[in-house]
């Protein structure tokens, strides 16, 4: 009787739903993409795909509508915040798998898993009632008054020095990312054996040698993957973007000045759009959201099957 | 036993009660208003209204879709929409007013505590970026008396669409042809200049967070969390602080239109304030062409929820910081109401 529960019924009915629902998940992210895809004919056909994809107008008075500033809003403010959360996080990884005392590795893991479950409006209302006063005073109005005293070329790329805008939409995301790439780096760290690391200790490496040798070359397909994890957070993230990017429609050329993202601009004008080009616009940009994400998530794989053959040659 | 005593009970009250339920969507505006509206009804009648908040446009978008009863805009549709549904369900579209509402200029300008005066010329100006600072003598000269500091003035917008957006730009696009033929009016614009915040809290927010800056916010919003802010000069000349006298005499047209679409922006009133607006409830007028309405009872108790807004409902209104209707919109609304029709039948208003 037994055997029989696991035998061919069992096994038939187990990869039926199986593939159900990986194919579920499939079809999901198929119908996604043409739901918004058709929403968006509309507004590809008026404008034309790369029309619309580079158009740098979107002026809903005159109906006319293109989304590259938020694209471009989009890839600079996920780039610019990767790249300052990744040595910081990639530094907590190790200083917590390698360097401190066991229990505060786990006190400090934790903190940082922590900022994770944050809901993003709290990082916004932080960042409007903390973080702007802070940059605006401490950072972009003594490097305003510098630069208009030594440098006014600079000027026109500084902005207006009010806090609201870029730099700190990219300094909190930043700090919300963080806790992504750092703990998947920390458990690949952790999964380095341990007969790798006593190898070089036998051959007389000191501690520091002994991560960058060993370990970070063996765990770097975990530690890209934590960036590409953390790189599809930042791209999707809205409300404390949206908080604090200060939701210019213009290019984002100024460092302090407002811009928006494709995700914010959805979120900004969604529930106001009363249908017709506008709407279709709105659901085109969310389109080319992922297409960009699906990219990034094809690129990604790609590199990371380059770093497995990479291994295997070693 | 007991319990099934008890479901029976409760099943009758529910058809005592005609088990009518309303669905509404729409304006976040008129929310707080229309959730007291809902629930004095229920208690007064039974009927239960749902009313969920999702933006005029939504609203309109759902009153289209055929979901909901009745949509709320803080604009009215536009000519063409009132075609495309002339066109698509043919029956034109009711408009029911049930409060006013205004748009007030906000500020943080460091060292000035009496409420500053402004001209329609003067925010267009600040608004399209020509004025620069807070000792501009465009300013000066509308404030005398007042000593402004040479701060640089940052424009505080909308960055969501929404009514307020389009009733602060249809004030702008009126008073200035160059707002008008550079930036228009709508639900959300192309800003010249400026940051933008996520509704009234987001830009009351930021306004509060950068000195020198100026925003909009609705006068409710700024009555209810005791924000500052500026009178503005209405036609006539004179400078009128936002409150609800001013704003309700704001709609004390000669003139009021039968469809109650009217624009009460830059009003001839004397007294009114000049960047106000109505917020409307929509319904069709052919109520069976709409397919949430299901049956004439239902029909009925939506003719018979609007007739006892625009009536009774009103004096809630004051409470809420929304101005009440003025006799003229009541007048014109009742005649609206007389018009609704079920199936070609005229349906028993009150």
């Amino acid at each position: 009787m037994r055997s029989r529960i696991y035998g061919r019924l069992g096994d038939r009915v187990f990869t039926t739903v199986l593939v159900a629902l990986g194919g579920a998940v499939m079809l999901i992210a198929a119908l996604m993409a043409w739901e918004l895809w058709s929403g968006g004919a509309e507004a590809f056909r008026a404008f034309g795909f790369w029309g619309f994809t580079l158009g740098r107008e979107w002026d809903v008075v005159a109906g006319r509508f293109g989304a590259w500033p938020f694209l471009l809003g989009t890839v600079l403010t996920s780039a610019v915040a990767l790249g300052l959360a990744f040595l910081p996080s990639l530094a907590a990884a190790i200083a917590i798998a390698e360097y401190a005392p066991r229990w505060l590795g786990e006190v400090v893991a934790y903190l940082i898993d922590l900022l994770a479950a944050l809901p993003s409006v709290v990082y916004g209302l932080w960042g409007i009632f903390v973080l702007v006063p802070l940059v605006r005073d401490h950072l972009e109005q003594p490097l305003f008054l510098w630069s208009a005293a030594h440098a006014p070329a600079l000027m026109g790329l500084l902005g207006p020095p009010t806090g609201i805008g870029l730099l700190s939409a990219v300094l909190v995301l930043a700090l919300m990312i963080i806790p992504y790439s750092s703990s998947l780096a920390r458990d690949a760290i952790r999964l380095v054996p341990r007969e790798q690391r006593e190898a070089m200790y036998a051959l007389g490496a000191t501690r520091w040698e002994v991560v960058r040798r060993v370990v970070l070359p063996y765990a770097r397909g975990g530690i890209f993957a934590g960036v590409i994890l953390a790189l599809a957070r930042a791209l999707g993230e809205t409300m404390a973007v949206t908080m604090l990017i200060g939701n210019g429609h213009q290019l984002p050329f100024s460092a302090f000045g407002p811009a928006a993202t494709m995700a914010s601009v959805i979120a900004n004008e969604f529930a106001e759009a009363d249908g017709g080009l506008q709407l279709s616009s709105l659901l085109a940009v969310g389109f080319l959201l992922f297409l960009l994400s699906l990219l990034v998530n094809v690129a990604a794989d790609w590199v990371l099957r380059r770093m497995a053959v990479g291994e295997g040659q070693k | 036993m007991k319990k099934s005593l008890i479901a029976a009970l409760f099943l009758a009250g529910l058809a005592f009660a005609g088990g009518v339920t309303l669905n509404g969507a729409g304006a976040t505006f008129p929310y707080p208003l229309y959730a007291k509206y809902f629930s004095e009804y229920h208690k007064l009648t039974g009927v239960r209204v749902n009313y969920q908040s999702i933006g005029s446009g939504g609203g309109i978008r759902q009153l289209f879709a055929q979901t909901v009863h009745f949509g709320a805009s803080d604009a009215p549709l536009t000519d063409e929409k009132l075609a495309e549904f002339e066109s698509k369900f043919g029956t034109p579209v009711v408009h029911v007013p049930t409060a006013l509402g205004a748009v007030v200029p906000v500020y943080n300008v460091t060292g000035v505590n009496e409420p500053l005066n402004f001209s329609g010329g003067v925010l267009a100006g600040i608004f399209l970026g020509e004025i620069r600072k807070w000792n501009d003598p465009a300013i000066a000269e509308l404030n005398p008396g007042v000593k402004l500091p040479p701060l640089p003035i940052t424009v505080v917008h909308r960055s969501d669409g929404s009514g307020t957006t389009y009733i602060w730009t249809e004030y702008l696009a009126k008073v200035s042809p160059d707002w008008r033929r550079r930036v228009g009016a709508g639900k959300s614009v192309s800003w010249p200049v400026g940051l933008g915040g996520k509704g009234n809290e987001g830009v009351s927010g930021l306004v509060r967070q950068v000195p020198g800056a100026i925003g909009y916010a609705e006068l409710a919003y700024a009555l209810q969390n005791k924000i500052a802010y500026g009178a503005v000069q209405n036609r006539s000349g004179k400078f009128v602080l936002a409150d609800l006298d001013s704003v309700r005499a704001a709609a004390e047209l000669p003139d009021f239109p039968a469809d109650t679409r009217v624009s009460l922006t830059d009003t001839p009133a004397p007294d009114g304030y000049p960047i106000a607006s109505f917020t409307w409830i929509l319904v069709y007028r052919d109520l069976d062409r709409n397919r949430a309405v299901r049956s004439k009872a239902e029909a009925e108790a939506l003719a018979r929820l609007l007739d006892w807004i625009i009536h009774d409902g009103q004096k809630y209104n004051p409470a809420l910081n929304y101005a009440a209707l003025p006799g003229v919109a009541v007048r014109a609304s009742e005649a609206n109401l007389a018009g609704l029709r079920y199936r070609g039948e005229a349906l028993t208003g009150r």
